[in-house]
């Protein structure tokens, strides 16, 4: 049977790894190709690259440690930040990833979905999700959190999926970097919503924290982290030893 | 040397970067000769059956590799290079593969259970069917990245291991000197590389 997928994300600016508190407050980890050979030694089943650089400078950079990471680490790769277009993809495709993830560039170009999912295939397209509750319904928020763009999750992330994106990531912005567990009750209604592959983001601060996501969501895929992973708070190794003794099939 | 069969399918960075790692004189061509020349061939692929079998026509290499095959250079297909390999598939339509394997290609949808995801993606634990030089470096139950939403069906004389995803799923075939995963060995970690290492280094089996 399919395993549960563990995925350590990084930030890289100016190419260092970043992580942010709630999406503020950023401070520097490491370097990527470092972390990504650990990552990738210590059994991460994915590793999730996103650019937040703003410079064409960075970007440069950005594709060149790409690929030097995809040049020793053979596990997938998915890119995302700064995707607005079908040569977007091509940029970072050439450079190794396996999949682009988009966020704001198609909130403001819902059919780059489509066109990317035609040229490159579903499985290559992730639709990205930052999501927050007002007034206790689920909006989608665009520019790393920071702006209500109004439209309501679940419908969104539904029409995602029938304009080609083959996996959802769905980071709630209420739970990140509060590490008190995934947002479950969110996660919940994105799985009954669609049948891709669904990864959580936002919220994991110790180990039960994935135990409790993958036993009280059967269905999810997989759990993305950051910070407690490049901060060692968590150790993948010890963390799928744990997942394995609750009988949740992971990787070894 | 090792030759990757470029016909404008997919990225083959990762597969190159894969083969060199294990030691493989590896390039990526569509130079006729220059398969002609290699001691062995990898055909990859991802993408659409129907778009891809006609790429590889339209380049001519089809032929190519049908006649390396069939003199006994080793072959391997991954993904959708694999399925290439087999008689026929009928993803959107009905479409003629290379015809190097028995069997053809099916979708997934409707033939496994309901309410298992489609695509198959993620890593799936390997069961051998049939012994093969391929494995010597890896053991029962090692885990292989896989993506795809079509599989091999009635290759029972070249099945050498499955994946359980609502039921058993070719994963890997070998006849002779040609054989292909469905999985990507060059995203399958330490055990991916062993699978290349072997088929790179392997003697005919």
């Amino acid at each position: 049977m399919i395993t549960k997928r563990i995925i350590p994300c990084l930030d890289v600016r100016n190419g260092r790894v970043v992580k942010g508190v709630n999406f503020e407050g950023v401070s520097d980890v490491s370097s990527p190709i470092d972390l990504a050979n650990y990552y990738s030694r210590s059994g991460a089943d994915e590793l999730v690259f996103y650019d937040i650089t703003a410079s064409f400078e960075g970007r440069k950079l950005f594709t060149d440690i790409l690929r030097d990471v995809a040049s020793q680490i053979f596990i997938p790769l998915t890119v995302g930040g700064g995707i607005n277009t079908v040569d977007d993809f091509e940029r970072v495709l050439t450079c190794g990833a396996d999949k682009v993830s988009v966020n704001s560039g198609a909130i403001r170009d819902p059919d780059l979905i489509h066109r990317a999912a035609k040229r490159y295939g579903d499985q290559c397209v992730v639709l990205s999700v930052d999501v927050k509750r007002v007034d206790g319904v689920f909006r989608v928020f665009a520019k790393g959190g920071r702006e209500n763009t109004g439209l309501e999750a679940i419908e969104w992330i539904r029409r995602g999926v029938s304009l080609g994106a083959g996996e959802i990531v769905v980071n709630s912005i209420d739970t990140d970097g509060v590490k008190n567990g995934f947002d479950l009750e969110m996660l919940e209604q994105v799985l009954n919503a669609v049948n891709v592959p669904v990864i959580a983001s936002g919220g994991a601060g110790d180990v039960k924290d994935f135990v409790e996501l993958f036993t009280r969501l059967p269905t999810i895929d997989a759990g993305l982290a950051a910070s407690i992973f490049h901060f060692g708070e968590v150790e993948i190794p010890a963390l799928k030893k744990v997942l394995a003794e609750n009988n949740i099939n992971v990787r070894c | 040397m090792v030759a990757i069969v470029d016909y404008g399918v997919g990225n083959l960075f990762s597969l190159l970067c894969s083969l060199k790692s294990v030691g493989a004189d590896a390039i990526v061509t569509d130079d006729a000769a220059t398969l002609r020349r290699a001691d062995k061939l990898i055909l990859p692929g991802v993408g659409a059956f129907g778009d891809a079998a006609k790429k590889l026509r339209d380049s001519g290499l089809d032929t190519v590799i049908c006649e390396e095959a069939k003199n006994g250079k080793d072959l391997m297909g991954i993904c959708l290079g694999m399925q290439l390999l087999f008689e026929k598939s009928y993803e959107y339509g009905e479409h003629d593969g290379l015809g190097l394997l028995k069997g053809r290609i099916i979708g997934m949808e409707g033939t496994i259970p309901a309410g298992l995801k489609i695509p198959h993606i993620g890593w799936n634990a390997l069961h051998f069917a049939n012994p093969s030089p391929l494995f010597r470096f890896i053991k029962e139950n090692d885990c292989v990245y896989f993506v795809h939403s079509f599989y091999a069906v009635d290759c029972e004389e070249s099945l050498i291991a499955t994946a359980e995803y609502g039921k058993e799923l070719t994963a890997a075939v070998q006849k002779g000197n040609v054989c292909g995963c469905q999985f990507h060995p060059e995203k399958s970690g330490k055990v991916g590389l062993n699978i290349l290492r072997a088929f790179c280094e392997g003697d005919k089996a």
